[in-house]
């Protein structure tokens, strides 16, 4: 796993650790059990602060992807590689019929990626004040909550 | 470690600093820097940032006030070994090599690390006098001297200034790596925030000799709103916001738009977008405006430097 930290964008390199983790998890190039690299490795390749490695690493603890077992390391608990994902998601033909739809109503491509990349913009901010209220514990197999886990990506 | 239980790195209060009858260089400085932070110093040419850090060091004795590393005085007995810094003009004795360098380091410091010191300078010519090489490369020998210490407290004065852009992110990667592994306290002084920004956590940013702001990088961040409305006169617009209990840092006009800079403080009046501003936005705020009230953040006790971050280095 190496991070590619982009300085320029308004994503935080906090955020854009978090983010590729989960891009990682999701595609499959981190399964249950894999080590991710040490912060000192992490900063080795990338230069950045050592501190948001942690704060990242523990973001993704407490949404239980990724555990400390100390004097070891941290490891993946659990794959995001999971049926929302795939291409015969409810999620993903909801989205397509959608992006019909926005044809349809003469959207070209770029408008609907602009679009698409405001609701994204709002999405953290709406996302991070939900979460207190959220149970913690990830309803598995239950649709409603799938949404917004994968809204705040 | 040598850090006491207080988790403090650096801690002034009420430092001022005058050379003979000159004025002020530093005037009132009081501020903590938590354990294990990496601190961006960040002014104007003239801020006082080279003074603070030669205070820091122990190199100067203030005029006023005080300044302790890990609670104990600066430049007392106990803290010289646990400081390392790289200063601005990188002295170093320009007739001896590298070799001899690493030597004096060997002998003169007794936590010498001599596999971390050859690390930093495995790419320089190693027998040809110092005076020599190139800056970037005299770079690399003194902070392979500062870091060849074992510092607890690393000050580096413009470390990045001359490199070039691949010297520039090898330098940060060695500092910030090891930071990582040691949890050492890291003060970079820099003009450009830019290349500061994704090493650091906390912030100090000084304009002749005053601090203007402190604080974790975050909590400065999430102090401020970037402001944007639809308006055609901005007259009036800091008596609008001011209101509304804001702050106005600073505004621009640009076209039918203005957006201003503020420290928020009730809702904001109807028109006005606001949006989390970057650590530049907010620097670059005060800079251009002078007048702006200084926000000094104290860290909070329990916002130490992570106990769990040598575990989680490993």
């Amino acid at each position: 796993m190496e991070y590619r930290i982009d300085r320029r964008g308004g994503v935080t390199t906090y955020m854009q650790i978090v983010q590729q983790t989960k891009q990682a998890l999701r595609l499959g190039l981190l399964q249950p059990g894999d080590k991710l690299p040490t912060a000192r490795e992490v900063v080795e390749a990338t230069a950045i602060n050592p501190n948001t490695v942690l704060k990242a690493y523990r973001e993704l603890e407490r949404e239980g992807l990724v555990e400390p077992r100390p004097g070891l390391g941290t490891f993946v608990r659990r794959s995001l590689a999971g049926p929302q994902a795939t291409p015969d998601s409810p999620l993903r033909s909801q989205l397509a019929d959608w992006a019909a739809r926005a044809r349809q109503a003469g959207l070209g491509r770029e408008d609907v990626a602009a679009m698409f990349a405001a609701v994204l913009d709002d999405y953290p901010l709406a996302a991070e004040v939900a979460v207190p209220t959220r149970p913690s514990v990830p309803s598995r197999g239950s649709h409603e909550s799938e949404p917004v886990e994968d809204g705040r990506i | 470690m040598t850090q006491d239980e207080s988790g403090i790195g650096l801690e002034a209060f009420g430092l001022s600093m005058r050379y003979r009858r000159g004025p002020a260089v530093l005037s009132g400085c009081t501020f903590q820097l938590p354990a294990g932070r990496i601190c961006a110093l960040v002014g104007p040419n003239g801020a006082g940032k080279s003074t603070l850090l030669a205070l820091a060091a122990g190199l100067l004795a203030p005029t006023e006030g005080r300044i302790e590393v890990f609670g104990s005085p600066a430049g007392g007995p106990g803290t010289r070994p646990s400081i390392g810094l790289v200063a601005q003009d990188r002295p170093l004795y320009r007739f001896l090599n590298v070799d001899d360098h690493l030597r004096l380091g060997r002998e003169l410091n007794p936590r010498w690390d001599q596999p971390q010191a050859e690390q930093i300078v495995a790419g320089l010519p190693r027998t040809g006098p110092v005076g020599s090489l190139s800056a970037g490369q005299r770079t690399m020998l003194a902070l392979a001297l500062a870091l060849g210490k074992r510092p607890d407290l690393l000050l580096l004065d413009e470390p990045m200034a001359d490199l070039d852009p691949l010297a520039r992110h090898e330098v940060a990667s060695v500092i910030m790596a090891d930071a990582a592994e040691r949890g050492t306290t890291v003060v970079i002084s820099s003009h450009i925030l830019a290349e500061l920004e994704p090493l650091c956590d906390h912030l100090i940013m000084m304009d002749e000799g005053r601090l203007r702001l402190t604080g974790a990088t975050e909590e400065l961040i999430a102090s401020h709103d970037m402001i944007t409305a639809a308006r055609a006169e901005d007259g009036a617009l800091s008596a609008e916001l001011e209101g509304w209990c804001h702050t106005v840092v600073g505004a621009r006009a640009t076209g039918r738009t203005v957006t201003a800079l503020i420290r928020p403080g009730s809702d904001l009046p109807q028109g006005w977008i606001a949006a989390t501003p970057t650590l530049e936005d907010v620097v670059l705020g005060y800079m251009r405006n002078p007048l702006a009230p200084a926000l000094l953040i104290e860290p909070l006790q329990d916002a130490a430097a992570d106990p769990n971050r040598k575990a989680a280095a490993l």
